[in-house]
């Protein structure tokens, strides 16, 4: 009984983890109808930079939530480098949009290896959730909760911005119909920034805050990135429920796939991949084909 | 104008002959069994690029899962004979193997076109390589699984560099045919309408998702072929053969030689080949260099470096004409 319990705790956190990935991805594949290549470097980049930060490695040490914010503001401000310089190169080129994308994976992998070498480092929990919570027989640990409890924040609030602000009409408008929003006066160059920016922020914040369950590895990149992918053929691009329904299923899926399938859990991934495809394309909350 | 035609068939017919007498001949003028592999590495890489151009290029759909299809017949030709059956069996049910993974995929990735597929050949791409990693009781994991010998079709044996160098630029050979061919086909001419005009080709009464679906199957032929030279040529095969990053590494062979032409993608082959070759004898980075080159082509050549070199050839001719007035300017739109 407990091995199950704890097996959904864990399945859960993994999604958290996931949506805060993917949510980014998504409204990043949604708005400029890219798939950012780059999403699971960002990842990591942002779990070496937070995890060295915690160690020390720069030379100065932060409490872990402070090293998590100022990790996830600095690949925050290369995303929108990346974006302002090199994507804005191609404008309306998807395609060569897409190779610079994965280009500048490559480069960003090679870049963590040579910089923090190949062997995994490991991020101790934030202090004063290192601990158990117990219910009824079960125990929980401390940190996956907060996991949970920071994703569902960041969701609550995504979906504040997206649906209560004007900057997320504005997002949403974009999404929907480009050029209808130019038309209308919405400066959708700039919201592709700000878009990018968010999305490499959160991306940052999910592998710094994921580093003490995951740990941080050379790999960790195209470990994640296909999960991103699979988050948004499943929930449809652009829909923030979409990721967060995803997010929870692959959750799901793979760690009850890791637990009872171990040699085929990536494999088991590819079911509800499938299924979606034929039976819905655009994805369970997506509006249109990509 | 039909002059200008046949001149230049001839010149193309001329640089056709050179090319066959060079690789013919290179195993006699080239010292040292490392350049006769590097050869053979060029060409067999060759048919994996000629494999995927046929959609990258000729039917608009950039595939990003193409390693992974490559490792599936790879890893059947490697499985079948770790399991005791002879040459013939393996080749056979490898290529039956990849060729039909390639129908799957293609019934998937066909659900949608453009960054769709890209996406869904990208996470095929990848549960494969994720297969191939974990699924150890039968690929042995990260270890890989060893190829022991190499066949000796009518008694030439393949384990001499120089003969298999041979067989490779036989498959080569065929190979470019078999794309010559297709490209200049009715067929071929439906696929490249489907790659432009996919509604108005749908209007005329083509069925579009089947042209690319065969297209597909094609590209699935070479894919697989050019995997079990692969296997022999290296006689072992692991995960790292699955990765994006092999994916991508195919990817620029087509994207730096040019897309859609015939020889775009031997000449990105032959690019990428030697320059992974030599570089690996100085760093140990490629993974950095090759994204380095991907942006770089991306934005400095994004139509590839042969149809760059045609245009620029062009402009070369074309201001001689214009400083030379008496010859007629014939003119070719392109």
């Amino acid at each position: 009984m407990n091995f199950w319990i704890v097996l959904t705790v864990n399945s859960i956190t993994f999604g958290g983890l996931l949506f805060l990935l993917a949510s980014g991805f998504s409204l990043i594949f949604g708005l400029m109808r890219i798939p950012n290549l780059t999403h699971g470097s960002l990842f990591m980049l942002g779990a070496y930079v937070g995890g060295s930060i915690v160690i020390g490695l720069f030379g100065f040490k932060l409490n872990f939530w402070l090293a998590a914010v100022l990790a996830s503001l600095t690949v925050a401000a290369l995303g929108a480098l990346i974006e302002r310089f090199l994507l804005r190169q191609l404008p309306g080129d998807q395609l060569a949009q897409v190779l610079v994308t994965l280009g500048i994976s490559f480069m960003a992998a090679d870049f963590c290896l040579m910089v923090w070498g190949g062997d995994p480092m490991s991020v101790a929990t934030p202090e004063g959730l290192g601990g158990f919570a117990r219910a009824g027989g079960a125990v929980f640990p401390l940190y996956r909760l907060a996991i949970i409890a920071i994703a569902v924040v960041v969701a609550v609030a995504l979906w504040l911005l997206l649906d209560r602000t004007r900057l997320g009409a504005m997002i949403r408008a974009g999404v929907d119909d480009p050029d209808m929003a130019r038309v209308v006066g919405i400066r959708v160059s700039q919201l592709f920034t700000i878009v990018f920016a968010l999305g490499a922020g959160l991306a940052a914040f999910a592998g710094i805050i994921g580093g003490p369950i995951l740990s941080v590895y050379p790999g960790l990149d195209q470990d994640m990135l296909p999960l991103a992918l699979l988050v948004v053929i499943i929930g449809g691009a652009g829909s923030l429920l979409g990721s967060f329904v995803g997010s929870i299923l692959v959750g799901f899926i793979y760690n009850f796939g890791q637990a009872l399938l171990p040699e085929l859990a990536y494999f088991v991934l590819f079911l509800p991949m499938l299924l979606v495809l034929l039976l819905r394309p655009q994805g369970l909350f997506g509006r249109h084909v990509p | 104008m039909s002059e200008i035609f046949s001149a230049n068939n001839r010149l193309r017919f001329i640089a056709l002959a050179i090319a066959l007498v060079v690789l013919v001949s290179l195993p006699f003028w080239v010292s040292g069994i490392y350049y006769i592999n590097v050869g053979s590495q060029i060409l067999f890489f060759a048919v994996f690029a000629l494999g995927l151009n046929i959609l990258v290029g000729y039917a608009g759909l950039v595939s990003l899962g193409h390693a992974g299809l490559f490792g599936i017949s790879a890893y059947a030709t490697a499985y079948m004979l770790q399991q005791g059956f002879g040459h013939t069996s393996a080749i056979l049910v490898a290529l039956v193997i990849g060729v039909a993974s390639m129908a799957l995929f293609a019934v998937l990735s066909l659900r949608s076109s453009g960054i769709g597929f890209i996406m869904i050949t990208l996470a095929l791409g990848q549960i494969l390589w994720g297969l191939a990693y974990r699924w150890i009781s039968v690929t042995d994991g990260d270890n890989g699984i060893p190829v022991r010998g190499r066949p000796a079709p009518f008694g030439y044996s393949l384990t001499d560099p120089v003969n298999f160098y041979y067989a490779s630029l036989i498959v080569f050979i065929v190979a470019v045919a078999m794309v010559f061919i297709f490209v200049r086909s009715p067929f071929g001419a439906a696929l490249m309408g489907t790659r432009d005009q996919p509604r108005r080709m749908n209007a005329l009464g083509y069925h579009v998702w089947m042209i690319r679906f065969y297209a597909c199957l094609f590209s699935g032929l070479l894919t697989a072929v050019s995997a079990i030279l692969f296997v022999y040529y290296t006689n072992f095969i692991s995960p790292q053969t699955l990765s994006l990053t092999a994916s991508a590494e195919v990817l620029l062979m087509v994207i730096s030689g040019g897309p859609g032409t015939l020889l775009g993608p031997i000449v990105g082959a032959t690019l990428v080949v030697v320059i992974k070759t030599v570089v690996s004898g100085f760093i140990e980075r490629w993974n950095f260099l090759l994204g380095a080159i991907f942006v770089a082509i991306v934005i400095l050549v994004p139509e590839g470096i042969v149809p760059g070199s045609i245009r620029l050839w062009r402009l070369i001719t074309r201001k001689r004409a214009a400083a030379a007035p008496t010859t007629t300017t014939t003119e070719r739109t392109p």
